[in-house]
């Protein structure tokens, strides 16, 4: 079990790094990260950290969003709760497990583990920004459905965004490779043989489209 | 049923596209207007008493919709398990809720719920509380016995034997089942080997947390929520709410990932429902990781004793097994009984003793895991096989082979008999596949600080149950309607089963619907979605409902177009003459004729042996189309068991004790196989999710306070993409059940306790011969056995 602190495909996780930016946005660490505070808070009680939500302007999926955001909001629920794309999954809320990877300007990175104040100005892309606008399928995600990958599937759209970024560093991975690039992720279904046959099938795919 | 357009070939997974996108909607991707966010209230301790609890300062608060509290829901006698309690018997059981505007407010509310609380003694590991004077971990008692739980103490002589490694004599078990001469079969023996065993228990860790989300509308609660069986779980939601079965609509169009905890829903799923319907709104409970692992269901450990009598040729004569349940606070969890059955079949032997002692403890709540006691029983009892084999100088595989259970072998104390066992034939197709002849000359090599090891392993499994209904409907779209009560949690037999409709009906596989995930759609009585039950009792009820639509076709054909019934065929959704295929119907006709004609056509006339549950929803389908429904009455003599055959090859760190896993290979025997890739799926990740129990994934607990040190993922280590062998094959008997129409039979279960004896196999040959009965095998246990220090831990000591 090799998945905390491991560099992969570009990404360094730490939890250290999350909690500087939770402090720098002037936020309240809280050992219980795993609170949300939604839009309906208008009706509530004045926040009692003086956290106030801020408009702010996102680049995702290709689209300029605009959204009220919490200083101390991760990425993960700014996206699930205010942007209305909840494919990007929450297993953990702690940097542990991958379903929430995303990418940031074409680098995976855990939703759950960014403000999205850090990510002003950054292009997101989300498992719902893959496909084309007619329909067409991204090459990892033909590649997915083309080896059959995943099981109960609540881990795939991070290891997607996984495999995505992955190609992005490395167009002509090993399998050995992928399977180091991916090793952020966890599917505890255990259906990893698959998700290399994917991951594989996906290197192929993207080669024949360039 | 003869193979032919799609049963056995790799067709597309139908809910794919779905996962892959993002449009998959898990229970906490669903939204509602004015919903609001629920926090829990969770015992701090492992057990206590709540003297008060005073909830008004967070109801007084802003944003604050509804707190309840055990008050709330139905009481339940002791020991079962109640939605909130006023008594928790394990750290982190849910004592209140709090619905509010956000999870901030609603965490806050929390917060101010005062609560005066009396701490109790408390029991982690079940030796503890047979010590005398042991802490008993309810006011009943510590153990299950006959009549319930009552309290039972061993004395101190009986523990200085356990320090000893010896089973205690004149110890026994609450329940105990025997059959054959066991005096006389270890009398014949030639071989007689004892052995400690301790296989921990263990978080199911699904990658979905269960939270759930409520809203109530014309006095019916709809609930969304992460269960593993929609139809069955509907029952069971009604049940923990008080409320009538027809008034709950669950949602769960999927779910990620349960292995047995999730089997029909768990009790915090109705959380939320009461504190919606006291706030007057929606109300959403996002289950963190670590309320996951408080109340998300563990696996029952077992630890014991195991004493084996072997002939000299390796034929095993004798069983006796003692073994300590550690069950959890609540009902008795049946995992000794599956461990004595599955080890009864897998070895054999002509006579055998189970002896077994549930003991209660304040640990989380346990539920059936992956093949229970048959996986806890397979990981531990193999390598003592391993070890007699060794002595007794038998090849590995040949000790298998010469107690490998056959059709109509007997299992179990009632001695039924298994429908069908191909597990010669598995264990020869993956000598041939794994090359074990040859690799297991690497036996004990050794390379630089590495030694090689090989393993194999026998997992059977109960396989299958029978008598559950098929619905299906075709409509005057032409399409086939298949109604599915089972839920769709991964293993994608929502969908295989559903294609054994389409096989008889001739259907075109994308002109067939199946209609499943929301028990507001009409779904017939089903099996729970767990024990690898599915595949085969959901076969065979499509089957029987497809058979009547198929007749009933035919005499709508016959009606319409002449002849006899039987003189119709169906083939790419339409009936036709025999040998004059232009003389036929549509489907998108032959349902329309039916709505005319009525009666049982179209479901006006139901069969009298249908479940009530299929009754209702056939009602409400009637005068639809044309409608296939009927109960499964096929024969079913006999006992359905699976089975995989492990084999691994590992390489062992002498200096640092880590496995490095280089190869996993599975073969099965699960009759026809209905979809290569989904088997491959079932059978390679369930290996790997018994590897990860073999090697990683530890069970502690702090025992001053109580508290599970591995809640999180990154402490529990699940098996990851870097523990495991780069690429897998696997290979298939793929010979029909002879006790079912389509030969399938379910594989779920068996995977997970082959890969976890194999690699533990694997280890001790590589290790020269070390021989560990327990679980995880981590680094400092493997090390401190090779430098041969007396280890860190008493011999069933469960904590460690």
């Amino acid at each position: 079990m090799k998945i905390l602190e491991v560099v992969n495909a570009g990404r360094t996780v730490s939890r250290r790094s999350f909690i500087k930016g939770v402090i720098a946005a002037g936020a309240t660490a809280s050992a219980t990260s795993y609170l949300f505070r939604g839009p309906a808070s208008a009706f509530a009680a004045p926040p009692a950290h003086g956290a106030v939500e801020r408009l702010m302007s996102l680049n995702v999926n290709g689209q300029q969003r605009r959204v009220d955001v919490l200083p101390h909001e991760t990425l993960a629920m700014t996206l699930r709760y205010k942007l209305g794309l909840p494919g990007t999954k929450l297993g953990c809320d702690r940097a542990e497990c991958g379903a929430c990877t995303v990418l940031l300007d074409g680098t995976v990175h855990y939703a759950c583990s960014i403000l999205t104040h850090q990510v002003r100005g950054r292009e997101v892309l989300t498992i719902e920004g893959l496909e084309a606008p007619d329909g067409t399928l991204h090459p990892v995600q033909e590649a997915v459905v083309d080896e059959a990958g995943f099981q109960c599937a609540f881990c795939a759209p991070g290891f997607i965004m996984a495999m995505v970024g992955m190609l992005n560093q490395n167009p002509n991975p090993t399998r050995e490779e992928a399977a180091r690039a991916l090793s952020g992720n966890l599917c505890r279904c255990g259906d990893y043989n698959k998700i290399l046959n994917s991951a594989m099938r996906a290197v192929e795919y993207t080669q024949q489209r360039v | 049923m003869p193979k032919s357009r799609i049963i056995g070939s790799d067709f597309p997974q139908r809910d794919l596209l779905p996962k892959i996108t993002g449009r998959a909607r898990y229970a906490e991707d669903f939204r509602a207007d004015g919903m609001l966010f629920a926090k829990l209230l969770l015992s701090p301790v492992p057990r206590g008493r709540v003297r008060r609890l005073d909830t008004s300062a967070a109801l007084a608060m802003d944003g604050v919709y509804a707190v309840v509290t055990a008050d709330d829901f139905p009481s339940v006698d002791p020991p079962g398990e109640a939605v909130l309690t006023n008594e928790p018997v394990y750290q982190g059981q849910p004592i209140a809720a709090v619905a509010a505007v956000d999870e901030t407010t609603a965490a806050e509310a929390v917060e101010r719920l005062r609560l005066d609380m009396e701490r109790l003694p408390f029991a982690l590991d079940p030796l503890d509380s047979l010590r005398p004077n042991g802490p008993n971990a309810r006011d009943e008692g510590n153990v299950y016995g006959d009549e319930g739980i009552e309290t039972l103490k061993w004395t101190s002589n009986d523990m200085a034997a356990v320090e000893q490694g010896r089973r205690p004599e004149g110890v026994e078990g609450t329940v105990e089942w025997s059959f054959g001469d066991l005096d006389d079969a270890f009398a014949r023996a030639d071989l007689v080997i004892e052995e400690p065993i301790v296989h921990q228990s263990q978080t199911h860790h699904p990658m979905e947390p269960r939270s759930s989300m409520a809203y109530w509308r014309n006095g019916k609660v709809h609930l969304h929520v992460s269960t593993q069986s929609t139809q069955r779980t509907q029952q069971a939601l009604a049940g923990w709410l008080g409320m009538d079965e027809e008034d709950v609509v669950v949602v769960s169009e999927y779910t990620g990932g349960g292995f047995g905890s999730k089997i029909r829903g768990t009790i915090t799923d109705v959380i939320p429902a009461a504190l919606a319907r006291q706030a007057g709104r929606p109300v959403m409970m996002r289950v963190t990781r670590d309320e996951e692992t408080y109340f998300g269901r563990a696996r029952t450990g077992l630890s014991g004793w195991v004493k084996f009598g072997f002939r000299a040729d390796g034929r095993i004569l004798a069983i006796d097994l003692f073994l300590i349940q550690d069950n959890g606070p609540f009902g008795r969890a049946g995992d000794f009984n599956s461990a004595g059955t599955t080890s009864s079949l897998a070895y054999q032997p002509e006579a055998m003793r189970l002896q077994a002692l549930p003991v209660l403890t304040n640990t989380p709540p346990r539920s059936a895991q992956r093949a229970p006691g048959g996986m806890q029983a397979i990981a531990m009892l193999e390598p003592v096989v391993d070890k007699a084999a060794r002595q007794l100088n038998v090849d590995r595989l040949d000790v298998r082979l010469i107690n490998a259970p056959t059709h109509r072998s007997p299992v179990g104390p009632n001695r039924s008999e298994v429908t069908s066992a191909y597990v010669r034939e598995a264990l020869e197709l993956g000598r041939e596949l794994f090359d074990w002849d040859r690799k297991k000359e690497l036996s004990g090599q050794v390379n630089g600080t590495k030694a090689t090891g090989v393993g194999v392993a026998l997992s059977p499994y109960v396989g299958g149950s029978s008598g559950v209904d098929g619905l299906l409907v075709i409509r005057p779209d032409g399409k086939l309607y298949v109604h599915q009560g089972i839920g769709n949690l991964g293993t994608h037999s929502v969908f295989d089963t559903a294609m054994v409709a389409a096989e008889v009906l001739g259907m075109p596989w994308e002109e067939t619907e199946i209609v499943s995930g929301d028990t507001s759609r009409h779904l017939p009585r089903s099996t729970v979605q767990a024990g690898s039950q599915t595949t085969h009792a959901h076969t065979r009820a499509n089957h029987a409902a497809a058979m009547d639509a198929k007749r009933k076709i035919q005499e709508l054909a016959a009606g319409d177009l002449g002849g006899a019934p039987d003189d119709y065929e169906v083939a790419d959704g339409r009936v036709f003459r025999r040998g004059s295929p232009a003389t036929g119907l549509s489907f998108a006709g032959i349902a329309e004729r039916a709505m005319e004609l009525g009666g049982r056509y179209d479901g006006h006339e139901l069969a009298e042996d249908l479940h009530s549950d299929t009754v209702r929803s056939a009602r409400a389908l009637a005068g639809q189309g044309l409608m296939g429904v009927a109960r499964d009455n096929y024969s079913h003599d006999g006992s359905t068991y699976s089975f995989v055959v492990g084999f691994c090859l590992v390489e062992v760190d002498r200096e640092t004790g880590v496995v490095d896993l280089k190869e996993y290979l599975p073969v099965t025997d699960c009759g026809t196989v209905l979809n290569p890739r989904s088997l491959a799926a079932q059978i390679h990740g369930g290996g790997l999710q018994g590897i990860s129990v073999a090697l990683f994934e530890k069970w502690a607990f702090d025992s001053q306070w109580g508290v599970n040190s591995n809640k999180r993922f990154y402490t529990a280590k699940p098996v990851s993409i870097l523990d495991v062998p780069v690429a897998m094959d696997y290979g298939a008997v793929d010979l029909p059940d002879p006790e079912t129409p389509v030969g399938a039979k379910g594989i779920g279960e068996p995977p997970i306790g082959a890969g976890a004896a194999a690699v533990a196999c694997a280890i001790a040959d590589a290790l020269g011969g070390i021989y560990l009965t327990r679980t995880p095998l981590t680094p400092d246990k493997i090390l401190n056995a090779i430098e041969g220090r007396s280890p860190a831990y008493g011999p069933l000591q469960t904590h460690v």
